[in-house]
């Protein structure tokens, strides 16, 4: 199936879930939050969420930035 | 002068300078930079984490969250809807409730929406966030963020990475006379003697990212910012002589030779 992960299309296996997902893509679970479909996943849900076809993923984590000027980089897409 | 830490809902903060992380040359120098500022907060943006390439290493790989304290903020949101995400994510991802609030109005002055900033504020205020607002040198701004509960308040000293200072020093000092909050003055300071200026005002804290990492020597321009905020600070607390416009002799004129 075909989900948007950080507003790129991605095919992952018919319904993976977040914790298998974030494993696939060798991402520490500590330092990322996950958004689907605008909702929030918490952490304790990752194991038990399974993506649908279609779902639109946001993973984020820190970088750096402060008093950001003109190089915002990359934004939550709508 | 004993303790003289800066407390915002609770947490104390051993440092009045905050730093930002970045435009570095890269994690060493950002490192480097907030290790010689003295800092215990720097603060960091929310962005998608880049899924093609894994090897590109992570900011928190060189700071420390159990040696500083990470403050996520929303910069580069441009709506409140954009910032409210992006800070229930940071929350999520967190480490704590504390999130500088950032909604930008416009990209070529980066002055803050305050409206936007506000409608966020209170949506962010709700879900037990710590929310501390970006805004304009604004004293009413700054009341009604501190009347829905933001437990302290960060107006501006110039546009942001504009370098130009304390533009509207009458300005910062009403917020202080208006808000029995902490008032934190972020973005627009270029050098030491600014965050000095901010501090002899009476300011809580100074936060800066560019002033340090758009310098010729970003670490010795952190070490410098240490100074300015200590001595600021100081100066503040010494309670400065009155100006006057004539002079004032500071030798006693008694046993001076030919009386």
């Amino acid at each position: 199936m075909t989900i948007i992960l950080n507003g790129e299309k991605k095919d992952v296996p018919d319904g993976i879930t977040v914790f298998s997902l974030l494993e696939h893509l060798n991402i520490q679970h500590q330092r990322v939050a996950v958004e689907r479909n605008e909702e929030i996943v918490k952490k304790s849900a990752y194991a038990e969420t399974a993506l649908k076809e279609g779902d639109a993923l946001e993973v984020v984590s820190f970088m750096g930035g402060g008093d950001l000027s003109a190089d915002c980089g990359m934004r939550i897409a709508e | 002068m004993g303790n003289d830490n800066l407390v915002i809902a609770g947490i104390e903060f051993r440092s009045r300078l905050w730093v930002g992380t970045g435009k570095y040359k890269d994690f060493d120098e950002t490192r480097r930079a907030i290790e010689a500022s003295g800092t215990d907060v720097v603060t960091v943006s929310v962005r998608r984490v880049n899924i093609i390439d894994r090897s590109r290493e992570n900011l928190l790989d060189y700071i420390d969250p159990k040696k500083y304290k990470i403050l996520p903020n929303t910069a580069g949101c441009y709506t409140a809807r954009d910032a409210i995400r992006t800070a229930m994510l940071a929350a999520e991802a967190g480490i704590s409730k504390l999130v500088k609030l950032e909604v930008i109005g416009d990209e070529k002055t980066l002055f803050p929406d305050n409206e936007a900033t506000l409608e966020a504020a209170k949506v962010l205020l709700k879900e037990g966030l710590i929310v501390l607002p970006y805004m304009s040198d604004d004293p009413i701004m700054a009341k009604k963020l501190v009347d829905i509960g933001c437990p302290a308040v960060m107006p501006l000293a110039a546009p942001i990475g504009s370098g130009l200072g304390i533009r509207n020093p009458y300005n910062i000092r009403i917020i202080m006379e208006t808000v029995k909050v902490p008032v934190i003055v972020d973005a627009g300071v270029g050098t030491a003697s600014d965050v000095a200026i901010a501090m002899e005002l009476g300011c809580d804290a100074v936060l800066l990212n560019t002033a340090i990492s758009a310098a010729k020597d970003p670490i010795k321009m952190a070490e410098a910012m240490k100074f300015g905020v200590i001595a600021g600070r100081l100066a503040y607390k010494a309670g400065r002589m009155p100006k006057k416009l004539y002079a004032t002799a500071s030798s006693p004129i008694e046993g001076m030779i030919g009386n």
